[in-house]
């Protein structure tokens, strides 16, 4: 596993920060780039993501997840990423890493460049993203005492931005997740857990990890590849 | 109200606490509400399925278990209104629901039977 670097080098901006890039990198013809779930289901999912990533090294295809900006180590702020933006982005990594797949993760499905064919792994609809967030909200703000309601936060999310679960999120990102449906063409298969007679990580009060859940999901992978070469000839 | 912690070491199918839990579970629709509650709740918690099966209705949920923020509640009952195909608005949602397993269950009893 190697950690490099991207340059995104969206428009407007004047001078790209450099945006780490985690890579299984063996200059070997399958390169699947790989986009990470959103928000607190990131940290969730990060070690499963890894695992994965591991797993399909280890099956002879190369693996790269970038942090976009805004997300994880990045040292531009979310509040002025939008999905829009971030599937820009999402576009430019594939060309760097000369992406031949995508495998997204959850809410990565949102805003993965349709271009690249690939897996959707338990992709959610940006309402439901979004939902949970605002119900952590209304919690957090009951415990210390304060009545918020999802439908008041949702306007103000939508007008000025929003802090949620810790998050700052912009006006317009709400906005967009509020309709936003995963990305799916004849391309993609969609997998989840309980295809491989397992749950998801994001759902777990703590970050976790399933080293065999991430193997089936990579065999299943390394399958459909082989499927689509015989396809081909 | 007194809860107990959620997961109980050495309780077998035998023991007193699975025959409260069965006698709670006497209609079909109770039987599969409190499995499923359990299924979800082995997810968020990362129990296994003994673990799951040891919870009674006095098992202490929001407040007794630290890892289980606001995050995972709210987590909780978005996985519970998917699965159950029920919507819970937000001023539903009160600390007598969300303490036990007991609460939790009757809450998706009443929801399940109206819709």
């Amino acid at each position: 596993m190697n950690i490099t670097s991207w340059s995104p080098t969206s428009t407007g901006a004047k001078r790209a920060r450099e945006e780490m890039l985690v890579a299984f990198d063996q200059v070997r013809p399958i390169r699947v780039l790989v986009l990470p779930a959103l928000f607190d289901e990131a940290n969730k999912l990060r070690r499963f993501t890894l695992s994965v990533m591991r797993a399909l090294s280890d099956a002879g295809i190369d693996a790269a997840l970038p942090d976009l900006p805004g997300m994880n180590e990045s040292l531009v702020p979310l509040t002025q990423q939008t999905l829009a933006r971030w599937r820009e982005h999402a576009e430019a990594v594939a060309e760097h890493f000369q992406a031949t797949h995508a495998l997204t993760f959850r809410g990565a499905a949102l805003f993965a460049p349709d271009t690249l064919p690939g897996w959707r792994y338990a992709p959610v609809d940006g309402a439901k993203l979004l939902a949970t967030l605002l119900r952590a909200r209304v919690l957090e703000a009951r415990e210390a005492g304060r009545e918020e309601s999802r439908k008041t936060l949702l306007e103000m999310g939508r007008s000025e931005g929003l802090i949620l679960g810790g998050w700052p999120l912009g006006a317009q990102l709400v906005h967009e997740l509020g309709g936003a449906t995963p990305t799916h063409g004849p391309d993609h298969e969609t997998l989840e857990p309980s295809d491989f007679g397992a749950s998801g990580l994001w759902l777990r009060a703590e970050p976790s990890d399933d080293v065999d859940q991430a193997k089936a999901l990579a065999e299943r992978i390394v399958q459909s590849v082989h499927q689509s070469d015989e396809t081909a000839l | 109200m007194s809860s107990k912690p959620i997961v109980q070491d050495g309780v077998s199918s035998q023991s007193p606490t699975a025959q409260a839990l069965r006698a709670v579970s006497d209609t079909h629709e109770a039987v599969s509400n409190a499995s499923q509650l359990k299924r979800i709740l082995s997810d968020v918690l990362g129990l296994d399925p003994e673990d799951a099966q040891a919870l009674t209705p006095e098992s202490g949920l929001f407040g007794h278990l630290p890892e289980l923020d606001s995050m995972a509640v709210a987590g909780l009952l978005t996985e519970i209104e998917d699965r159950f195909d029920i919507v819970i608005e937000d001023d539903e949602v009160d600390g007598e629901m969300l303490e036990t397993f007991g609460g939790l269950l009757a809450f998706i009893d009443a929801k399940t039977e109206q819709a």
